[in-house]
């Protein structure tokens, strides 16, 4: 039995009258591939925003590694080890893709190098951007964007550019990673393909994936358990054959 | 005595702030960006004034002619400058508004020169109710302010075309979904506004006939602030804006000790107004998809 | 691949190295008399030009806010370090000695108003943080023109000593040095790529764990501490400092020279600055009188033109077709991709165009004091 890596306990949100999500409880084990699905509006995306700090839950709390991390900023969540992408994507358009990858990689302690260094082009500025670099191509190797390091990732076709936004999470050396609808707009060749490295993630880097996604193949396929929402409370959970099958969660998607 | 004089006086600015800061609000609540050209529109107003005064000497015409004027202008310059940045970065619309706005007034200047010219429209003088001296034109500005707000108002809430606009403002795109033709409300609400600017023009040349071309500029700013305070997008909000920062006005220049510092205390006031509160007195907050 | 980093390197240099050589000219020329004084003040003018439009195109350019109190953190710099001097002075005489610390005082009180004034910038965005910009700018003007005959001259301004025309203007350009020194060197450093970060998605760089807070005040500071040294530098040049002299328009002139050069353009800034300036000087004995508005007049022209060309989503197709960078790499046959050595040669392809987030700024909401409860109650 693996521990926990992230928990959440009694999790909601509401805006104004509109309870968005409510009495989420997810227990997420190490190295596990966590599925977070359910219709439109059920409250997937609000999930993530609470966890990364964008919102501040109304009730419950949320723990990684035993650690309260309620109500900490998006920028301390992520220091503490959460990273995200986006459903609508946002890369920092006007960069290279190596240079996104290189802010992901700004905060790691190994990469320490203070503003007086930068400016005085200290020796340790020169030592930092050599390794820096070094990190940042292989873990562009990982996503398969290595040969795209100089193009301006505003450029890269769609399938790309999400592959580049978990490089980009990935170089914030995240203990949890949060993938909102990695595979929204890819064809199915890429998709085999994300599956392959997100499972690659998980295994050579120990990360634990929480991942929201429409494509129930996709889940299925790469999920060892999952949680499905709608209208913000939890219908099912468990391993994908038992949560999918069980009847509310049929008579939420079909109808009925 | 001394004090409802100067009350009265403050209300006359105020509501000259407040006309001006509609046509901030307008366009802010759907356009989504920050007219900086609209204060300038209000010294094009006072120029068509200047014009058909020493041409016709008619003051009422001279308004007629201002407003017909400065509404073209406006939908002219949001035809040319600012419709093709639409859907670019909201900074790109603010340097071309600056821009438009620096245009406005070196154009004037070389048209009119930088000496001020007098704009007599008219001497209304004082009414006198026993010891209370009120110059009437501080009571002819307050009784059209009211009147051109509150038919705006209604306009706003009761016609098709306003509900159009409000639903321009909250949603584009929705808007755009139902049959609403965008880009005519866009024009429309640069039209309405631009030609308030030039009512704002009159009042202010009737208080003060000196005109030169950064007649607007000072103004035009204290009117955004005041648009600020009330909530950026609230009608109502523009008016009771205004109204205070006219208020305050007023007060603050009959005290000796701080008349100097009156700019700054506005601008001090807008200052604390963001930070405290963004959103205004009567603005609505918005979030941020993620 | 070593050849290749030197060619690189050398890139970097060349701006200093213009500049330099650019100094260099001129101080033997001053030196063995060939300089009319007239040219002297224009080098000098040039010179504060410089140092303000490459500070500015920090925060525009590279933070992606607009900052229209410029003029003002200039107006703070002039009047401190104005003051500086006139208390050295009689202590320290008026050598280099008392240039450099007059510099360091003004440099320094107007970093401190900088941060002063990038507090509200960690809670606003654009529009509004531009606004608050502009009004504190009027505020300095105004209690600067309201001060006292004694403490800062009141509305006649503050009359400064002249520094030496000789020897200024090369002070002027090893001060030019030095900003760009500090302003390229942290923009290609990783804390320049998290400043960039935030100017093309704030909310991205957030959730990448990106200081926005920190950068932000860091920008703010270290922008306005070179408009104070300019200002200083103003006031070394010039007999009095007036206040009415950093009124908004000048800073909306220093915006101008920013958006000329492009946007996050270092070198772009450096020449267009140099470039108005001295057009500025030559126009100023052509047009006189009510003519000279002739030059604001283009200045706006320029400003509109420029940002919607860059700008416009309409003209993407045109803009892409007819890049002026594309057109130089059609030249250069030797230009290969896979040659560039990572993303080094890419330094300087910072775009022309500034890409904030489609959102305004009211729609961000200060994240201490969010709770979803109480703003949707509201906006009922």
């Amino acid at each position: 039995m693996s521990k926990i890596v992230f928990k959440t306990e009694n999790l909601g949100i509401s805006f104004g009258g509109l309870k968005a999500v409510q009495e989420l409880n997810l227990q997420i084990k190490e190295k596990q591939l966590y599925g977070l699905v359910g219709p439109n509006g059920a409250g997937k995306t609000t999930v993530f925003n609470m966890i990364t700090g964008v919102y501040k839950p109304t009730t419950g709390a949320f723990w990684l590694d035993g650690e309260n991390l309620t109500g900490k900023t998006q920028e301390a969540i992520n220091h503490k080890g959460i990273a995200r992408t986006f459903q609508n994507i946002r890369l920092f358009n006007n960069m290279t893709v190596i240079r996104n990858v290189l802010v992901g990689l700004h905060n790691q302690p190994e990469f320490k190098c203070g503003v007086v260094a930068s400016i005085f082009r200290l020796p340790s500025f020169f030592k930092t951007e050599k390794a820096m670099r070094k990190r940042a191509k292989e873990i562009l190797e990982i996503v398969g964007l290595l040969d795209e390091r100089n193009n301006l990732s505003c450029n890269l076709p769609y399938g790309k550019q999400r592959k580049l936004e978990i490089a980009r999470a990935l170089a914030t050396n995240p203990k949890l990673l949060c993938l909102d609808e990695p595979a929204a707009g890819m064809n199915p060749h890429e998709t085999e393909e994300l599956m392959e490295i997100i499972r690659r993630i998980r295994d050579d880097y120990n990360i634990t994936i929480l991942l929201i996604e429409h494509d129930m193949k996709f889940v299925s396929g790469l999920c060892d358990e999952i949680t499905v929402l709608n209208f913000g409370t939890v219908l099912a959970q468990g391993s994908p054959e038992v949560a999918l099958n069980d009847p509310e969660v049929i008579k939420a998607y079909i109808g009925g | 005595m001394k004090f409802i004089e100067t009350l009265l006086n403050g209300l006359s600015m105020g509501s000259t702030y407040a006309m001006i800061a509609l046509g901030y609000t307008m366009v802010y609540g759907i356009a989504k960006m920050l007219n900086f050209a609209h204060g300038d529109i209000i010294m094009v107003g006072g120029y068509m004034i200047f014009i058909t005064m020493s041409a016709i000497g008619n003051p009422i015409l001279g308004l007629f002619a201002a407003v017909v004027f400065c509404l073209l202008l406006g939908v002219t310059i949001e035809k040319i400058a600012y419709k093709p940045l639409r859907g670019a970065s909201p900074l790109a619309v603010l340097i071309t508004a600056i821009g438009v706005s620096y245009l406005l007034q070196s154009t004037a200047q070389m048209i009119f020169g930088s000496a001020p010219k007098m704009v007599l429209i008219a001497d209304l003088g004082n009414l006198n109710i026993g010891a209370l001296k009120l110059p009437v034109y501080t009571l002819v500005t307050l009784g059209c302010s009211i009147v051109i707000m509150l038919a705006l108002s209604l306009f706003v809430k009761y016609t098709k075309v306003g509900r159009a606009m409000i639903a321009v403002s909250e949603d584009k795109g929705a808007a755009q979904l139902m049959g609403i033709n965008v880009n005519g409300i866009i024009t429309l609400t640069f039209a309405i506004g631009s030609s308030l600017a030039a009512f704002a023009g009159f009042f202010m040349l009737l208080k003060s006939p000196s005109l030169t071309n950064t007649l607007g500029a000072m103004p035009g700013i204290k009117a955004f602030t005041a648009a600020v305070i009330g909530g950026i997008g609230s009608i109502p909000g523009a008016m009771l804006g205004g109204i205070l920062i006219g208020v305050v006005e007023a007060i603050s220049l009959t005290i000796p000790a701080i008349a100097a510092y009156t700019d700054a205390i506005e601008f001090l006031i807008l200052i604390i107004i963001l930070l405290v509160r963004p959103s205004g007195i009567l603005g609505k907050k918005r979030r941020e998809k993620v | 691949m070593a050849t290749n980093l030197k060619t690189i390197k050398w890139k970097h240099f060349v701006n200093y190295i213009a500049v330099s050589v650019f100094t260099i000219i001129f101080a033997v020329m001053s030196l063995t008399g060939f300089l009319k004084s007239s040219d002297m003040y224009m080098l000098e003018k040039i010179a504060i030009a410089i140092i303000l439009a490459v500070s500015l195109s920090m925060v525009v350019g590279f933070l992606g806010e607009l900052s229209l109190g410029h003029a003002g953190f200039m107006c703070v710099g002039a009047y401190l370090g104005g003051k500086a001097s006139l208390i050295l002075e009689p202590i320290i005489g008026e050598g280099v000695l008392c240039l450099l610390i007059s510099i360091i005082v003004g440099g320094l009180v107007a970093a401190i108003f900088g941060i002063i004034i990038g507090l509200p910038a960690l809670r606003l965005r654009g529009d509004y943080l531009a606004i608050v910009t502009l009004a504190f700018g009027e505020i300095v003007r105004s209690v600067f023109m309201n001060s006292s005959d004694e403490s800062f001259g009141g509305a006649l301004g503050l009359n400064t000593p002249r520094y030496d025309k000789y020897t200024l203007f090369i002070f002027a350009f090893v001060l030019v040095l030095l900003c760009l020194a500090v302003v390229q060197n942290l923009i290609r450093s990783k804390h320049g790529r998290a400043i960039t970060s935030i100017r093309d998605n704030e909310i991205a760089a957030k959730a990448t764990g990106i200081n926005v807070t920190k950068y932000k005040l860091l920008v703010f500071t270290i922008s306005s501490f070179f408009a104070g040294v300019a200002g200083v530098l103003y006031s070394f040049s010039n007999y009095t400092v007036q206040s009415s002299k950093f009124n908004y328009n000048y800073s909306i002139e220093i915006l101008v020279m920013v958006v000329l050069g492009g946007m996050g353009s270092i070198n772009g800034a450096i020449i267009s600055a140099t470039l108005i300036t001295f057009l500025d000087v030559q126009l100023q004995t052509i047009l006189t009188g009510d003519l000279a508005v002739l030059q604001d007049l283009f200045y706006a022209l320029i400003l509109i033109i420029l940002v919607i060309y860059n700008n416009a989503p309409s003209l993407k197709g045109f803009r892409e077709k007819y890049n002026l960078n594309l057109l130089l790499t059609k030249f250069k046959k030797t230009h290969d991709p896979s040659h560039v050595h990572d993303d080094e040669a890419k330094w300087d392809r910072v775009p022309t165009k500034i890409q904030m987030d489609e959102v305004l700024s009211v729609d961000i909401q200060p994240q201490s004091s969010y709770t979803p409860d109480k703003s949707d109650k509201e906006e009922k």
